[in-house]
């Protein structure tokens, strides 16, 4: 949506699942010169500390590009989850799409 | 299941699908145990987090070795226990996923979630010394010491 990527992602995101598509997703998002990322994970019901993993790696990945990753839609346990992890001081973390591009935009 | 002293015992090979099929088992075995939504979900995330534990580093993805997988009833608790065939370790060497320092690692965070999840985690030297990781859930309803529920 204009220069803003999102990427739809369903299912888990855990060792073995998704973990890898995540991490190829977005070293292709950004090899063809996205810098506004947004992952949406309203479909995603579960993820492991490998997943986790992925989206810190998909974060710094997009960040050494000069880029954005923000992250819409997280379910309670995936949110649960970025809360114990500490990472909501990370992840620019937003309710949906509308909130998110209003994030971008306010860079 | 839930009486004491019930034991199951399976023996995993080292390969991802071992972390579905560890999860699955315990859930099941839980959820006939009684355990609730919420604590069958925290129960295989840390079950899944302890194989990937044993497969990743205590076995370095060795597919000669075995991941050990163990649940025991005791009167208040369900004791999960996943053995690796590695060098083992100690809790005190793992670094903690929250200090500022290491919130952008891509890895170190599955003993963290193992602990948030369970009542108790211990580390232990397995009988080849591999590492023993110990996880412990209070039962939603304890066995009374007759052994009835």
């Amino acid at each position: 949506m204009g220069d803003v990527a999102i990427v739809d992602f369903s299912g888990k995101i855990t060792l073995g699942e998704g973990s890898a598509t995540l991490r190829q997703t977005i070293k292709d998002l950004v090899g063809r010169g996205h810098r506004k990322i947004l992952l949406n994970l309203e479909d995603v019901d579960y993820i492991d500390s490998s997943g986790i993993g992925e989206l810190v790696g998909a974060y710094t990945h997009v960040r050494s590009a000069a880029g954005e990753l923000k992250l819409m839609s997280l379910t309670k346990r995936v949110k649960d989850l970025i809360q114990i992890t500490r990472l909501f001081t990370v992840f620019d973390v937003q309710a949906d799409e509308s909130a998110a591009m209003s994030a971008f935009r306010a860079k | 299941m839930s009486t004491p002293n019930q034991r199951l015992e399976v023996t995993l090979d080292t390969q991802l699908e071992s972390v579905d099929l560890a999860e699955n088992i315990v859930t099941r075995v839980a959820e006939a145990a009684g355990f609730g939504e919420d604590d069958l979900h925290k129960l295989g995330m840390a079950v899944r987090e302890g194989v990937i534990n044993a497969y990743n580093y205590g076995n370095c993805q060795d597919k000669r070795k075995k991941i050990h997988l163990s649940l025991e009833f005791e009167p208040e608790m369900m004791v999960v226990h996943i053995v690796d065939e590695g060098c083992g370790f100690e809790l005190s060497e793992i670094e903690d996923p929250l200090a500022e320092e290491n919130l952008l690692r891509t890895s170190g965070r599955g003993i963290f979630l193992m602990k948030a999840f369970m009542d108790d985690l211990a580390v232990r030297r397995g009988p080849t010394g591999g590492a023993d990781l110990v996880l412990s859930k209070k039962l939603p309803h304890p066995v009374s010491g007759n052994g009835k529920s």
